[in-house]
C-alpha cells in the first residue's frame, strides 16, 4: 500500500510526543513493507533517510488552478486572533515569532508559488494550516497513493483537501484532543477543525480508549469508525549516559515534562513534601519548563524543601537520557494525558514509573504503579514504596523493561494496516 | 564648625556560576571565575584605581584637612588580591596617608547579624584582622552589611569593643529628628551612631546624572550651597555611598570625577565645613540622644528595611537552609568548607532573589546577573544542595567521636583499674599538668577526658577562666552538653575560688590517669 501521510514535525525537530510517535509508526509501517510518503511543513534536511520525507515548503502550487482557489476561499473562514503555541516554551516562542517578523514580507510573494513553512506552533499557525492544505491538494495529484493518513488537527485540513482531490480513503489520527490541551476552556476554532477532520475521515484512530471516549462523547463521532491503537516506543539504543555515574547518594524521583496544568506538577510537589517530611534521603527533580514553573518554585520554597527538590529547566535531547539515567523513580501525575510516551521511555531506561490513571498509557502498562492524579497520599505512598522497598523497584525495573520492549511499533503498525485494509 | 563625613562602601560578591542539578555531588567549585575576574578588572579600571588616585591627590593637596573613610568587604579584598593586586596597593597608599579611616564589617558582606551572634562576631573579627594585615590599622568603627542596624545589633557591636557605628538616617526611625547629629545606641549608650544623610548622599550617588531631576546638573556650587543651608546648630553631614558610584554607576562622562575633584576645595573655601572620619567625630562630638530602632533598618530601597534580601518565600528558604548548617560547618572545621560557607552568606545572593520589581526593580535589575529571581533561587539552591552534601559527609565522619562517648568512659575506667596492675603507668601519672595545658593537649585526648567529666565540674572549673581555654573545651563537647553547660552556668553565679580550684584539680587528676 502507498500511504500519503501528513505530519507536523519529525525527529530530530520535535517539541512534543507527536513527532516521536509519527516516526515510530512510520518505521513500523515500513517494516511491514508499506510505502510511506511523509509530508512535513518544513524539513530540515537532517531527518532520517529511512523515511521518504517531503518538505511542504518545496512544493509548488499553481494558484491559477481553479481547484486551489476554490479551496482557498473555502478555507478563508478559519481566522483566529490568538497565537496558539501549544507546545513551544517561552524561548522557542520568541525565536519563532521573531523569525516570523523577518519572514512576513517574503510570505506574500511566495503565495503564488511555494510557501516557506516554519513547521512550528507559531504565530501564523492558522495561516500555515491553510496553506498546508493547499500543498496537500497538490500532492494528492502528483503522488500516487492508496490511503491518506493525517496526524492531529494541524494536518486535518490537509487530509481533507487531499481526499477531495484524489478520492482516496482518509484516516485521521487523534494524538490529543483540544480538551486535553486546554481543559474545559476549549478553543472553538481548533475544536471545529478536529471535528471536521473526524467527520470527513473514513476512520479515526485514537491513541487510547480514554481519547476514544472523548472523541465519541464530546465530538459526537460514530463509535464504529473510531479505533484505538495504542502508541509504542522505539527500542532503546544505548545512550551515552547509560549507567552514568550518580553523584548524589539519595534516591532521585523525577518529573519530566512541560510544567503546565495538564501535567499535574503541583501534585508532584505536594507528594514530594509528604515524603520529605518523613525521610530526608530522597531527592526530587522537576525537569522542564512551562507556565506553572514559577508557581512551583515558590511553592517548593514555601514548603521549605528546596534543598531536596531541584529544578533543571528545559532539558534538551541527550540531557533527557542523562536525567533518566540518574533517576530511581519516574512520576507522571498528568491530569489528562491522551497517551504519554515518556513513562515508556523511562521504563526503557530501567526506571520504574508511577503514572496517573487519567493517562492513556495506563491502559496498556501493567508494571507501573497507577494512582489518581489528585490522590497525593497514594502518590506519596507509591513513591515511598519504590524508594524504600528494593524488592518492589527491582521487580518493576525488570518486568517493566520486558513489557516495554514488547510494546513495538511493529505491532501498532499491524493494527493500523488492518484499518487501512478495511477501507480499500 | 561643622563636619562632612565621607564613607565609601567597596564591595564585590563572589558571583556563582551556572550550577545545574547534574553538578550536585560532583562539582564543588561554585564561582564564576571568569565573570568575577572580568568585573573586578572592569571596576578596578573604571572606579577603584582612578578614584583612589583622585582622593590621593586631594590628600596630597590639602593634607589632614581632607579625610574620608572606607569599608572594604572581605570578598572584595580577596578578589583584589586574586585579580587586581594593584588596587590593594593603591588602598594601602591611602591608608599610609593617615587621612583615611578603614571601617570594619562582616567579612563576606553577610546578613549574619540577623541570624547568628557567633558567626557574626567571627566574621567581624576575621575582617578586622584582614584589614589590619593589609593596611596596618585596626578598625574601631563598625558598619554592618547594607547599613543594617537595630538596637540589638548595635548592642552586639558595642559588646565586641566598637565605639562607633554607621547606619541609615531612615525617616521612619528619625521622625522629626535630624540625621545631622551624633546619636547613641538605645541599649548601650557607649556605642555612638552616625546616621546617613540620605538626601545629600543620594544626590551624589543616585541623582547625579538624572537629567529628569530638577537640580540637574549638580555642581559643587549648588552642593555647597545646600550644605550652607543646613541649620547652624547641626553638626555633621554623613555622606555614605557605594564607592562604585564613581565611574561605575555614574560614568566618567557624567562629570562625577570632576565634581569630586572640585568639591574639597569648594567646601573649604565657601563653607565652614571640615572633613572628618567617623572615629574623630565619635570622640569630638557630644551625642545628643539615644535612637530607638526595634526592627532592623538598612539603606536599601524606599522602605529602608530588609525586604530586598529577606521576606519572600525564596529568600527565606535559602537563608534558613544556609544557616541551619552553621553548627555542623563549625564542627567540621575544614578550611575550604568554611570559606564556601562564608562566601555563600554574601547578601547579594539573596538580593538576586528579590521579587520587588515594581518600586525599586530597576536598581535590582542592574545588579542582577540572573534573568529572574527564580533563576537566582534555583541556581543558589543547587549550589547549596551540593554544599549540604559536603557538610553532611564531613559531619557524619566526625560523629563517631562524640557518639562513642560511653566507650571512652570505659577506657578511662579501664585505665584506672589497670594502673594498679601495671607499674609502668606510674611514670605517666607523675607527669604533672596545669590547667592551661588543656588548651594544647591533643584533641582526641581532650575529648576522652571531657567524656568522663560531669557538667557541673566543668562549669565550676571554667568559671572566669581564660577565653581560649573555655573555647577549646566547649567546642569539644556535644551540643547537648553545651546546652546543659550554658544553663548551669547561668544558674551558678556565686562560685568561690576554692570550689573552682577543687574542680580544676579533679579534672587534672582525670587527665593524669588517661
Amino acid at each position: 500500500m502507498k500511504i500519503l501521510m501528513f505530519g507536523w514535525e519529525f525527529p530530530p525537530h520535535i517539541t512534543g510526543g507527536l513527532g516521536t510517535a509519527c516516526y515510530g509508526l512510520t518505521k513500523g509501517l515500513m517494516k511491514h513493507n508499506q510505502e510511506v510518503v511523509f509530508i512535513v511543513p518544513k524539513a530540515y534536511g537532517d531527518e532520517t533517510k529511512d523515511v521518504r520525507i517531503i518538505n511542504a515548503s518545496d512544493v509548488n502550487i499553481d494558484l491559477r488552478n481553479k481547484a486551489f482557489s476554490e479551496y482557498w476561499n473555502q478555507l478563508k473562514y478559519i481566522e483566529i486572533d490568538s497565537i496558539l503555541v501549544p507546545y513551544a516554551d517561552d524561548e522557542e516562542f520568541y525565536r519563532i515569532t521573531r523569525k516570523y517578523e523577518h519572514h512576513s514580507e517574503e510570505n506574500e510573494s511566495v503565495f503564488s508559488t511555494n510557501y516557506k513553512f516554519s513547521g512550528k506552533y507559531g504565530k501564523n499557525l492558522m495561516e500555515e494550516v491553510k496553506r498546508y492544505a493547499l500543498v496537500a491538494a497538490q500532492l494528492a495529484v502528483t503522488q500516487d497513493h492508496d490511503i491518506i493518513h493525517a496526524h492531529d488537527w494541524l494536518t486535518y485540513e490537509a487530509g481533507i483537501a487531499a481526499k477531495k482531490v484524489s478520492g482516496k480513503p482518509l484516516v485521521v489520527h487523534m494524538h490529543a484532543t483540544e480538551f486535553d490541551r486546554s481543559g474545559e476552556t476549549v478553543n472553538q476554532v481548533v475544536y471545529d477543525i478536529e471535528r471536521r477532520g473526524m467527520m470527513a475521515a473514513d476512520r479515526v484512530i485514537t491513541v487510547s480508549n480514554l481519547t476514544r471516549d472523548i472523541v465519541i462523547d464530546k465530538y459526537g463521532i460514530a463509535p464504529a469508525k473510531v479505533i484505538t491503537v495504542h502508541n509504542a516506543v522505539e527500542p532503546a539504543d544505548k545512550s551515552e549516559y547509560f549507567g552514568a555515574k550518580k553523584y548524589v547518594k539519595e534516591k532521585v524521583v523525577t518529573f519530566l515534562g512541560r510544567i503546565t496544568f495538564q501535567k499535574g506538577p503541583e501534585y508532584f510537589v505536594e507528594a514530594a513534601n509528604k515524603i520529605l517530611k518523613r525521610d530526608n534521603n530522597v531527592r526530587f527533580v522537576m525537569a522542564g519548563s512551562g507556565d506553572m514553573l514559577n508557581r512551583m518554585i515558590r511553592r517548593v520554597a514555601e514548603l521549605k524543601i528546596a534543598d531536596k527538590f531541584h529544578f533543571t529547566g528545559f532539558l534538551k535531547g541527550g540531557e533527557v537520557d542523562h536525567m533518566f539515567a540518574l533517576s530511581d523513580v519516574y512520576v507522571m501525575p498528568s491530569v489528562s494525558e491522551p497517551f504519554g510516551i515518556s513513562p515508556l521511555e523511562a521504563m526503557r531506561s530501567n526506571v520504574p514509573v508511577i503514572i496517573s490513571k487519567q493517562s492513556g498509557v495506563s491502559e496498556v502498562l501493567h508494571h507501573a504503579l497507577k494512582v489518581d492524579f489528585w490522590d497525593i497520599d497514594a502518590l506519596a505512598d507509591s513513591i515511598w514504596g519504590l524508594t524504600h522497598y528494593n524488592g518492589l523497584s527491582k521487580m518493576f525495573i525488570s518486568l517493566g523493561k520486558e513489557e516495554v520492549d514488547n510494546m513495538k511499533w511493529d505491532n501498532a503498525a499491524l493494527k493500523i494496516i488492518n484499518v487501512y485494509k478495511s477501507l480499500i | 564648625m561643622k563636619s562632612i563625613c565621607f564613607y565609601f562602601q567597596v564591595h564585590q560578591p563572589y558571583r556563582l556560576k551556572k550550577y545545574r542539578f547534574f553538578d550536585i555531588g560532583k562539582d564543588h567549585h561554585y564561582y564564576d571565575d571568569y565573570q568575577n575576574e572580568f568585573i573586578a578588572r572592569r571596576v578596578a579600571d573604571k572606579c577603584y584605581l582612578p578614584m583612589n588616585q583622585l582622593l590621593m591627590d586631594a590628600i596630597n593637596e590639602f593634607g589632614s584637612m581632607f579625610k574620608v573613610s572606607f569599608s572594604i568587604s572581605g570578598t572584595a579584598l580577596d578578589q583584589f588580591e586574586q585579580y587586581t593586586p594593584e588596587v590593594i596597593d593603591s588602598f594601602r597608599r591611602l591608608a599610609q596617608s593617615g587621612s583615611v579611616e578603614f571601617l570594619s564589617e562582616t567579612y563576606t558582606h553577610s546578613l549574619s547579624a540577623l541570624k547568628s551572634k557567633d558567626e557574626f562576631s567571627k566574621q567581624v573579627k576575621k575582617h578586622q584582622q584582614r584589614v589590619f594585615d593589609l593596611f596596618g590599622v585596626k578598625p574601631t568603627t563598625f558598619r554592618n552589611t547594607e547599613l543594617i542596624y537595630s538596637d540589638e545589633i548595635g548592642a552586639m557591636v558595642a559588646e565586641m569593643g566598637f565605639n562607633t557605628m554607621l547606619t541609615e538616617g531612615a525617616k521612619h526611625i528619625l521622625g522629626w529628628k535630624s540625621p545631622n547629629y551624633l546619636y547613641t545606641n538605645a541599649i548601650n549608650p557607649k556605642l555612638k551612631l552616625l546616621l546617613k544623610n540620605f538626601q545629600l548622599s543620594d544626590d551624589i550617588a543616585f541623582r547625579f546624572s538624572q537629567q529628569s531631576w530638577n537640580s540637574w546638573p549638580l555642581t559643587t556650587e549648588k552642593f555647597v550651597g545646600w550644605l550652607n543651608e543646613i541649620d547652624q546648630k547641626e553638626e555633621v553631614v554623613n555622606l555614605f555611598m557605594d564607592y562604585e558610584t564613581f565611574g561605575e554607576h555614574q560614568w566618567p562622562e557624567t562629570g562625577i570625577f570632576d565634581f569630586m575633584r572640585a568639591l574639597p576645595e569648594k567646601v573649604m573655601s565657601n563653607s565652614n565645613f571640615t572633613f572628618n572620619t567617623p572615629s574623630e567625630l565619635s570622640s569630638q562630638l557630644q551625642a545628643i540622644a539615644p535612637i530607638h530602632v526595634p526592627y532592623p533598618i538598612s539603606w536599601a530601597d524606599e522602605e529602608r528595611d530588609l525586604t530586598a534580601w529577606l521576606g519572600n518565600e525564596l529568600q527565606d528558604e535559602a537563608f534558613d537552609k544556609l544557616y541551619a548548617l552553621e553548627d555542623k560547618v563549625k564542627k567540621c572545621d575544614d578550611y575550604q568548607m568554611i570559606k564556601d560557607w562564608e562566601y555563600l552568606q554574601t547578601s547579594d545572593h539573596f538580593y538576586y532573589m528579590c521579587t520587588k520589581w515594581f518600586s525599586d526593580g530597576d536598581v535590582h535589575k542592574y545588579f542582577n546577573p540572573y534573568g529572574t529571581p527564580y533563576d537566582a533561587f534555583i541556581n543558589y539552591m543547587n549550589v547549596l544542595s551540593d554544599f549540604i552534601i559536603r557538610v553532611e559527609d564531613c559531619y557524619s565522619k566526625l560523629k563517631p567521636v562524640s557518639k562513642s562517648k560511653s566507650s571512652k568512659i570505659d577506657k578511662v575506667l579501664n585505665a584506672e583499674s589497670n594502673k594498679k596492675v601495671n607499674p609502668n603507668t606510674k611514670k605517666y601519672i607523675n607527669k604533672s599538668y596545669r590547667f592551661t595545658d588543656l588548651e594544647s593537649i591533643p584533641k582526641q585526648k581532650l575529648k576522652a577526658l571531657l567524656s568522663g567529666i560531669d557538667i557541673e565540674t566543668l562549669v565550676l572549673a571554667l568559671h572566669k577562666t581564660d577565653a581560649n581555654i573555655k573555647d577549646r573545651i566547649l567546642s569539644n563537647i556535644s551540643t547537648k552538653a553545651l546546652k546543659e553547660y550554658e544553663k548551669l552556668e547561668e544558674e551558678m553565679t556565686n562560685i568561690v575560688s576554692k570550689t573552682k580550684n577543687n574542680a580544676r584539680r579533679r579534672i587534672l587528676n582525670k587527665l593524669k590517669k588517661l
